[in-house]
């Protein structure tokens, strides 16, 4: 028993004609079809090129226009060939000019001869279809397409229009469950016949002209009909991308097809010298090895497809810069950002440094230049310390440090002293965890040796600025962890509020916090507050101070802390 | 886009290649070849002027990705460049003595020889030091680029310049010609690119390296655009507006992915920082033939003169292509 192929072609012919000659060589007849829109004289070349092969014929020409008819048609004529004059052909392989037999025929023909009346052909129904391409799914069988995809898009989509307007709903004949599926198949002589010499086949054919793709459907559906068993799957080893266009095999490709075990793969690219010369090359015929498994070749592709269509999070480059809001990850990791810590506490960064055991980062946002941890001047990814060109793009240094520090959680202080430009973008970003003490900008404030009116003046500037950021993270928009305390509220209780913070950046390692950063003195804090009430300032974000402070006993430094 | 929008923009690109047309008798005929570029031909343009030591690298840097022909244009070099080129037959050669700055640096000298020989080729808009890195440059010829693109119908394929530098000062180790520049400028900045969006022409300017990090930390505004867009199918109404940084039309300038997803991309690797940059600073000071006012070189003179190494501790070696796709300064796409 033999096995017999079919070729479509239309480029790249000298390609053909050498997968051809392996196949006919090792005894397996092939029809091949070229698109009569191939040059003559190419076609004349290849006719030329496999004279010598008397198991070798072409079929009728037809002009093939990709998603129509013509190409379903070229492949009845080229199947009719192939079953007239080959007697012996049981099973019919339908491949392409791009294909490329990665096993030795013989490992082909005794995969099939032992399953001699099954139909390798992928057939799905249409509900169950989920790569059609132009949002095209069962109006595929209920409307008409007369008109080229590709050469009359405006035609295709305004007749598509119009026939939904209208409500054409045409009937599958005869009681057809529509199916689809690949359409490179191997079917036997039995289903092959039939479908072909199907008394019905004129109103079949008749229905299926009007039909979008029928290459993908005709013989898909059909085989359903006859077939005694039908494998929903191809041999022929071809991934479609998002867009529906197939990958394309390489030279660097070889191994993984090598290892993939499939009996033929296509699209292969036509300059990929070493992948014909490896696989047309007779190879050592192993019997029926393996089951063809892909699945490396199809993580591949999954993974390419996965990175056009969603990207790596937080990246932002010269081929991926999503509009706002469609970032699919604002940042590449999750980062903390310390809102008036760094004046409550004295050394908080130095603590901070000691119980997460990262490194973290001073104001990274401040007037004077970017205190990068460690005082460094450059940091990862060469990223420069500049307040200048920082803040030239603020939003791009903080994606390029997230982008730059993956897999090292970035911490760092703020305040309203700092550059406010990404205060929404951190706001609405999922892996940002904002900790805000309100009014802690006036600490420093209270310690300066400022004149009062300039304290007063700069105090009433902070304000506002806070007053706009704490009114960021509470709008609904937020989608970063936020927790925010009056300064008031944190001094009654810093471990409390700290504790949490911590095991969120490190949940598995749920120490408790044995020591306390040390609070900055702030004996006669209150009486200040009061002096800037006094002076018409009012300042609000504090909470509740006391005007006689004194009595609040500070925590002790080193004291542990014991929450339970 | 508004209809005023376009109308402008057709008006400039229109003004674009008029100015092409006009300064074409600038462009002597040296040595044309042009009859033998076949039909598919990939093709490579550019514009130099005393590169002597670096062409026999570049030429054999591209001949060995896949390029058929190169277009060049040479402004009046006197190091021998001119006759090594002519010597070449793969090399149409044009020459000119016209200013370099009123062809807008050289853009409307290429745009016309693009406008005559490049219509319907893949064309590769060059600068002598930059060497186009791609996905899979290793392995695969640039022909499987152009293929690959041509199956999605694209037109235009983008590549970040990255500046290499060596790790000591400038001039510590010499070029010998024919070498890899890269051997001796071998480190690069991997992560400190600012990228804004120009909401005329729709490319994204994107600024940042070694260059914006030392020479223009103090004014990052005027720091050297890096986005450039050199590889193109090239069609009869297709001109360069800037430099190779944008096209008209903006259609061609849209090589990046709005909705999350990573379009392919490339990287030019750029071999200003070796030994030859000190001769080359000193003759384009006395020209004055560059982008404002030859602010560029202001800034490298003086850098040379500190004896500064544009080096930092977080410098990145390079290593090949894939280094670059995972520190995310170029990608894959979906092409696997």
């Amino acid at each position: 028993m033999s096995l017999g192929f079919i070729m479509m072609c239309h480029t790249a012919l000298d390609r053909a004609a050498q997968v051809a000659r392996y196949w006919a060589e090792d005894a397996c007849p092939v029809v091949i079809h070229v698109d009569r829109r191939t040059p003559p004289a190419d076609y004349e070349r290849l006719v030329r090129s496999l004279a010598d092969l008397e198991n070798v014929s072409f079929s009728r020409r037809r002009a093939c226009e990709w998603g129509t008819w013509s190409l379903v048609a070229a492949t009845q004529d080229a199947a009719m060939q192939l079953l007239q004059r080959h007697h012996d052909v049981r099973h019919f392989y339908l491949a392409s000019g791009a294909c490329l037999p990665l096993r030795p025929i013989g490992e082909l023909k005794a995969y099939l001869d032992a399953r001699p009346q099954t139909d390798f052909i992928e057939s799905v129904t249409t509900s169950d279809v989920v790569w059609t391409i132009g949002g095209l799914h069962e109006e595929r069988f209920s409307l008409r397409f007369p008109f080229s995809w590709r050469k009359q898009r405006r035609l295709f989509d305004a007749y598509v229009a119009l026939q939904r307007r209208l409500g054409v709903n045409r009937k599958v004949p005869l009681g057809l469950e529509p199916h689809l599926g690949s359409q490179w198949w191997c079917l036997t002589r039995q289903t092959l016949s039939a479908i072909l010499e199907d008394p019905n086949r004129p109103r079949f054919d008749a229905y299926f002209r009007r039909v979008w793709i029928p290459d993908e459907s005709y013989f898909q559906t059909l085989a359903r009909q006859y077939s005694i068993s039908v494998e929903s799957r191809s041999l022929t080893l071809s991934k479609f991308d998002y867009l529906g266009k197939p990958h394309i095999f390489y030279d660097d490709h070889l191994q993984l097809l090598r290892r993939s075990d499939c009996f033929v793969a296509r699209k292969i690219w036509p300059h990929a010298d070493r992948l014909y010369s490896a696989f047309l090359t007779r190879q050592i015929d192993q019997g029926a090895r393996a089951e063809p498994n892909p699945g490396k070749i199809d993580r591949l592709f999954a993974m390419a497809v996965e990175r056009r269509t969603r990207g790596r999070a937080g990246l932002y480059m010269q081929s991926r810069f999503p509009r706002r809001d469609h970032e699919n990850g604002k940042t590449s990791a999750p980062y903390s950002v310390f809102h008036g810590f760094s004046d409550l506490f004295e050394n908080f960064d130095l603590w901070l440094t000691k119980v997460i055991g990262c490194r973290a980062h001073g104001h990274i946002f401040g007037p004077d230049g970017v205190e990068f941890a460690g005082g460094e001047t450059v940091f990862n990814g060469a990223l420069s310390d500049s307040a200048k060109l920082r803040d030239y793009n603020p939003q791009s240094f903080l994606t390029n440090l997230v982008w730059n520090t993956r897999g090292e959680r970035q911490c760092f202080q703020f305040s309203p002293r700092d550059n406010q430009a990404c205060n929404w973008f951190m706001a609405t970003d999922p892996n940002a965890q904002i900790s805000v003490i309100s009014g802690a900008w006036a600490v420093p404030l209270f310690r300066s040796n400022l004149n009062f009116s300039e304290i007063r003046k700069e105090a009433a500037r902070l304000q506002k600025i806070e007053t706009e950021h704490l009114h960021i993270l509470r709008t609904m928009y937020v989608k970063a962890r936020t927790r925010i305390w009056t300064m008031a509220e944190f001094i009654e209780s810093p471990m409390e509020a700290l504790q949490p913070i911590v095991d969120e950046i490190r949940p598995r390692a749920h120490r408790q916090l044995t020591e306390a950063p040390r609070l900055v003195e702030l004996a006669g804090f209150g009486q200040f507050l009061q002096n800037l009430k006094n002076q018409g300032m009012q300042p609000t974000l504090m909470g509740d101070f006391p005007v006689s402070v004194e009595s609040r006993p500070a925590p002790e430094r080193g004291r542990p802390f014991i929450v339970r | 886009m508004s209809v005023w929008d376009r109308y402008r923009l057709r008006w400039r690109r229109k003004k674009l290649r008029y100015r092409a047309y006009r300064r074409r008798r600038q462009l002597d005929p040296v040595r044309l070849r042009t009859a033998s570029i076949a039909r598919n031909a990939i093709l490579v343009a550019a514009v130099l002027r005393n590169e002597r030591s670096l062409l026999p690298y570049f030429l054999r840097y591209y001949r060995q990705l896949g390029v058929d022909h190169f277009l060049i244009v040479d402004n009046g070099s006197d190091d021998g460049s001119r006759e090594y080129l002519e010597a070449q037959s793969d090399v149409s050669l044009w020459h000119t003595t016209a200013s370099y700055k009123s062809a807008r640096f050289g853009v409307d000298w290429l745009n016309w020889i693009l406008m005559r020989n490049g219509v319907g080729h893949w064309v590769l808009t060059v600068d002598i030091d930059e060497f186009f890195i791609y996905p899979f440059c290793d392995t695969r010829p640039i022909r499987a680029l152009t293929d690959w693109l041509d199956t999605y119908r694209l037109r235009s394929f983008p590549a970040l310049v990255v500046d290499m530098y060596p790790k000591g000062h400038v001039d510590q180790t010499p070029y010998r010609e024919g070498q890899n520049p890269f051997e001796i400028a071998d480190h690069f900045d991997s992560g400190n690119y600012m990228i804004s969006r120009n909401p005329l022409y729709q490319n994204l300017w994107i600024q940042g390296g070694p260059r914006a990090r030392t020479m223009f930390a103090d004014a990052p505004h005027n720091a050297p655009s890096l986005n450039k867009i050199p590889l193109v199918k090239w069609r009869w109404p297709d001109c360069y507006a800037s430099s190779t940084h944008m096209l008209l039309p903006r259609s061609l300038n849209q090589v990046y992915d709005e909705w999350g997803g990573e379009k392919a991309s490339g990287c030019l690797l750029h071999a200003k920082f070796i030994s030859t940059l000190g001769a080359k600073v000193a003759e384009e000071l006395a020209r004055r033939e560059h982008f404002a006012e030859s602010r560029e070189y202001l800034a490298y003179s003086e850098t040379l003169r500190s004896g500064e190494s544009l080096w930092c501790k977080w410098s990145e070696k390079y290593v090949n292509w894939r280094q670059l796709e995972i520190l995310g300064l170029m990608s894959k796409g979906n092409w696997a």
